[in-house]
């Protein structure tokens, strides 16, 4: 069944205060889909290594977060693009430990254990798109 | 500019940490907390993050790095208070968290720290983890 948007907002990642709202807002969107602790925090550990990776390796960009549903589930959708130099080798990036920063290399591979769904567009040159998906 | 208090306990030093910390302020924590293990001469630190909702990477590596960083200065970190749902959350985020001691409360932290610190003095000083 087709996933529908029921409301998304966005937000700028910018700087590394951007980090700290875009955790608060996660948090806040988890509790109102009535998400239960420990998913939330799942959640908001999930876009905080997004959020960080938008930041540190595409230069800053956008969150988007939606509320979504599918038949009779719903869900939070959260989808971070940037416009930076892009990823050349997505396999390799989604292995715990490689990074080409100097952080542990656990950003994307761990936000796609943390999530129900996870899905990366990347090219060089153009950009990244990282979205994931944590249904109730 | 904003800081993590470090509070001088007896003998330890305690960082209780009860902000959302962006990169930046867990960066100046380890700076000013290398400095106070070494102007107190204490042997034990206590980091207190019963406050704290998450724990991502670079918070699980600024612990990781201040336990390194204070094992060098002779000093012994135990962190305590983590939440259930931090601890359940790190392991399905596959941080390693080794080399880092943990306690449920400060006051089961101070006895692993005083239990460390008689086991540094039985001879095994100066290893490096």
């Amino acid at each position: 069944m087709a996933i529908r948007v029921v409301s998304a907002e966005s937000m700028p990642i910018r700087a590394s205060d951007d980090v700290v709202l875009v955790r608060q807002a996660v948090r806040k969107k988890s509790i109102g889909l009535g998400l239960g602790l420990v998913d939330q925090t799942k959640v908001v550990t999930a876009s905080s290594e997004l959020a960080r990776n938008t930041l540190d390796y595409g230069g800053g960009g956008m969150v988007h977060l939606e509320l979504v549903e599918n038949g009779t589930r719903s869900g939070l959708r959260l989808i971070f693009e940037d416009q930076g130099p892009g990823i050349a080798n997505i396999e390799l990036a989604l292995t715990d430990g490689y990074t080409t920063g100097n952080g542990m290399g656990l950003g994307l591979s761990g936000a796609k254990r943390l999530s129900h769904e996870f899905e990366i567009w990347s090219k060089p040159g153009e950009g990244t798109r990282v979205s994931i998906l944590r249904w109730k | 500019m904003e800081r993590i208090p470090i509070l001088k306990m007896g003998e330890f030093l305690l960082v209780t940490i009860q902000v959302d910390m962006h990169d930046r302020l867990a960066l100046t924590l380890q700076d000013d907390l290398t400095s106070q293990i070494v102007k107190h001469r204490t042997h034990g630190v206590l980091i207190d993050i019963s406050a704290l909702e998450i724990v991502d990477s670079f918070i699980g590596r600024m612990l990781a790095s201040i336990a390194s960083m204070a094992h060098l200065l002779d000093a012994e970190t135990v962190v305590v208070g983590m939440q259930p749902a931090v601890a359940i959350t790190l392991v399905e985020l596959g941080l390693p968290m080794k080399g880092i001691r943990t306690a449920l409360d400060v006051e089961k932290g101070m006895t692993a720290l005083r239990a460390a610190m008689l086991e540094g003095q039985d001879g095994d000083t100066g290893s490096l983890r």
